[in-house]
């Protein structure tokens, strides 16, 4: 009966907005039982330089090659474009500003949330199922402190550090295309860049964005990890989870700092 | 994977980390002087600053020696006040002239200082009583169109 | 030690009514077919489950009321040793078992050597100190994660099937160590299997379960006298009895009449 179908897909609807809102509020309280599981996290630094290893370290080749050739692109793509203005001297300051404003805290971070994001839900996810993390409670080890709040901090301030090497690589590589490729003046690319970008807005700004990034894919991905369900496809679906989620986290995060951020300047 | 491997290598990424954003902040940013070194405020009223914005560079003979600190209007003679955060290794004289210039035809709007021969320097607080306004393209253009329109009429 | 428990609701009952006394110093098995709540039990030992009728004694303190701090330190005194050994694939089977010293006790790194080495000569693995849970056999893995259980000396040690997917000399192994680590080192031990064989040799005594009510208790004596169908049909190993080979369908023929049509 079409009705029955109806109200069926009605319910399913239903129920599952009330799962997504009953999920987002268990993930308010986890965030805050982290936060709260936190300073163990810090008088045990090693714990947490471990995780600044993982979540960081191993993530700057995939960080500074993808910088580089994001720069360099910028550079070929932006002369193309600015040269039809007769603008061709502003390359410095358009891939500086595309750099620090947006790309190096965003796909700093997206690529953050693929390698490092999901890294951290599979190797919590897995500890759960292998009852790692049952082990631990029965043992009166709390594993919030010991194996969450540590990679959460990881995350958090591996995150900038990765924006700003995205960044630098990117202006590196846009500096290749354009000056030494091209023949844009290296005075006037440079000068121009420094002219146009100011430390207050535009690279305090683009450190906020990663931070707040780092902070949005670090809380997922440990509490997808957390969460999971203790099977092999419980793992997968919440890996899927923390990339799917910390992207669109980023890139929605994205516009709402940038309209609060950047909506002045234009009138300034 | 021992400790001291692992604490060399995050040592080295905090290091390099930190210091991708100093050079962020040197290099692409403009952390120049101007934020480091002391300064002092100079004010100067003007008709129309036209597009001059905040942070813009105050520049005397194309260096700069200052930036554009805060623009407000003045209730009563309706004139922009702008205040300058100047360098203190850079001193002007009460007759200097401060013009609102554009760098190039499309550039950035910038104030403009050219000394005069007053031997009397502007001191912290100090103002600038001889201003340029903007150049405004429609009203030069209306002056323009104005002036053809009279001198065909006279005629 | 009194452990008495009653049952507990949920929406779906899992433990109905359950009485169950485990003497401090016996080792006392917990045997049931898969899914009938055994696993259950420890949880609620342990305080991981508070149940919703009836009370858990652990040691005359009841586990449900405890604060946190007072629930941690009782797990302090229990050692659990879950399937497969849960051991943490991060660590070395060295740093596995000095885990709980370095968490929980001040003890400086040369008196934990010692005492890591000593639980794990109880266990006959000091030679493999160095390697990686991944390099252990699942028998080794097992009595790694024993020592590790016992680790800081504790009164009750739970065991959650730890004879389950071993070849015949871990079987024994295991077994043995399960004894005579509790006669030795005086402690209680809860084993909740479903190897009859093993545990039969090494048990104090048994309880039954079956879709969460207790079915039968006694010695290993009484259990190989019993008469009673479930035990029989679990000590013998027989296909059918009290517990079904069929799950629950509708019948045969008709099922068949249906499709040929």
């Amino acid at each position: 009966m079409p009705s029955s179908s109806l109200a069926r897909g009605v319910r399913r609807i239903g129920a599952g907005t009330i799962r997504a809102v009953s999920r987002a509020g268990f993930a308010a309280r986890f965030f805050l039982l982290v936060l709260r599981h936190s300073p163990s996290a810090f008088h045990r630094l090693q714990l947490t330089a471990r995780e600044i290893y993982f979540a960081g370290v191993l993530s700057l080749v995939v960080i500074m090659v993808s910088g580089l050739f994001v720069g360099m692109v910028l550079g070929l793509q932006g002369y193309d474009a600015l040269n039809k203005y007769g603008a061709g001297d502003s390359l410095g300051i358009f891939v500086g500003l595309s750099l620090v404003r947006e790309l190096g805290p965003v796909v700093a971070g997206l690529l953050f949330a693929s390698r490092a994001g999901s890294a951290i839900t599979a190797e919590i996810g897995l500890m759960k199922t292998t009852e790692q993390l049952s082990a631990m409670e029965m043992m009166a080890v709390d594993p919030l402190a010991r194996i969450v709040a540590p990679r959460f901090w990881g995350g958090v301030i591996a995150m900038p550090l990765l924006a700003a090497l995205f960044s630098v690589m990117g202006v590196f590589g846009a500096y290749l295309v354009g000056v030494r490729l091209i023949g844009v003046d290296n005075g006037t690319f440079w000068g121009n860049m420094q002219a146009g970008i100011g430390f207050w807005p535009d690279v305090t700004n683009g450190i906020i964005k990663s931070i707040v990034f780092g902070i949005a894919v670090s809380l997922i991905a440990v509490f997808e990890g957390y969460d999971a369900n203790p099977t092999a496809e419980g793992v997968s679906a919440a890996t899927t989870r923390t990339v799917v989620g910390g992207s669109l986290a980023i890139l929605a995060l994205d516009f709402v700092l940038t309209v609060f951020m950047f909506r002045g300047l234009g009138s300034g | 994977m021992n400790k001291a491997t692992i604490d060399l290598w995050v040592g080295i990424f905090v290091t390099i980390g930190l210091g991708a954003i100093v050079f962020l902040a040197l290099k692409v940013g403009n952390l120049t002087s101007i934020e480091t070194k002391p300064t002092y405020r100079l004010e100067a009223s003007f008709d129309n600053i036209g597009g001059l914005k905040l942070r813009a560079p105050v520049k005397a003979a194309g260096v700069i020696v200052g930036r554009v600190e805060s623009v407000k209007l003045d209730n009563k003679t309706y004139e922009a006040v702008v205040s300058l955060r100047m360098d203190n290794g850079y001193q002007f004289s009460k007759d200097t002239i401060a013009s609102i210039l554009t760098s190039g035809l499309l550039g950035e709007v910038y104030i403009g200082l050219e000394a005069g021969g007053d031997p009397v320097m502007l001191a912290d607080g100090g103002r600038i009583s001889k201003t340029q306004s903007a150049v405004v393209l429609e009203k030069l253009i209306g002056q323009f169109l104005f002036d053809k329109a009279s001198s065909g009429s006279a005629k | 030690m009194t452990d008495v428990t009653f049952g507990y609701d949920r929406r779906r009952p899992v433990l109905r009514g359950i009485n169950m006394t485990i003497p401090r110093g016996k080792v006392v098995a917990i045997m049931g077919g898969s899914g009938c709540g055994k696993t259950t039990m420890l949880r609620l030992i342990g305080g991981q489950l508070r149940q919703q009728t009836g009370k858990v004694l652990v040691d005359g303190q009841p586990v449900k009321e405890l604060s946190r701090d007072g629930l941690y330190a009782l797990r302090r005194r229990i050692g659990m040793l879950f399937q497969f050994g849960a051991l943490f694939t991060d660590m070395t089977v060295y740093e596995n078992v000095a885990f709980p010293m370095r968490e929980h006790t001040d003890l400086d790194e040369t008196l934990i050597r010692d005492l890591v080495l000593m639980k794990l000569n109880a266990v006959g693995l000091r030679g493999a100190a160095q390697l990686r849970p991944a390099e252990l056999s699942g028998g080794m893995a097992r009595r790694v994660a024993l020592a590790r259980a016992i680790a800081l000396d504790p009164m009750l040690v739970m065991y959650d099937e730890p004879f389950a997917g071993l070849d015949p000399i871990s079987l024994g192994v295991v077994g043995q160590l399960i004894r005579t680590l509790n006669d030795a080192l005086g402690i209680t031990s809860v084993v909740v299997t479903h190897d009859v064989y093993e545990s039969l040799k090494i048990v104090d005594y048994l309880y039954f379960v079956s879709e969460g009510r207790i079915i039968s208790q006694g010695t290993p004596e009484d259990v190989r006298k019993s008469t009673d169908p479930f035990v029989r049909q679990f000590v013998d190993g027989a296909p059918d009895g009290p517990v079904p080979f069929h799950y629950p369908a509708r019948p045969y023929a008709d099922e068949l009449a249906v499709r040929a049509l």
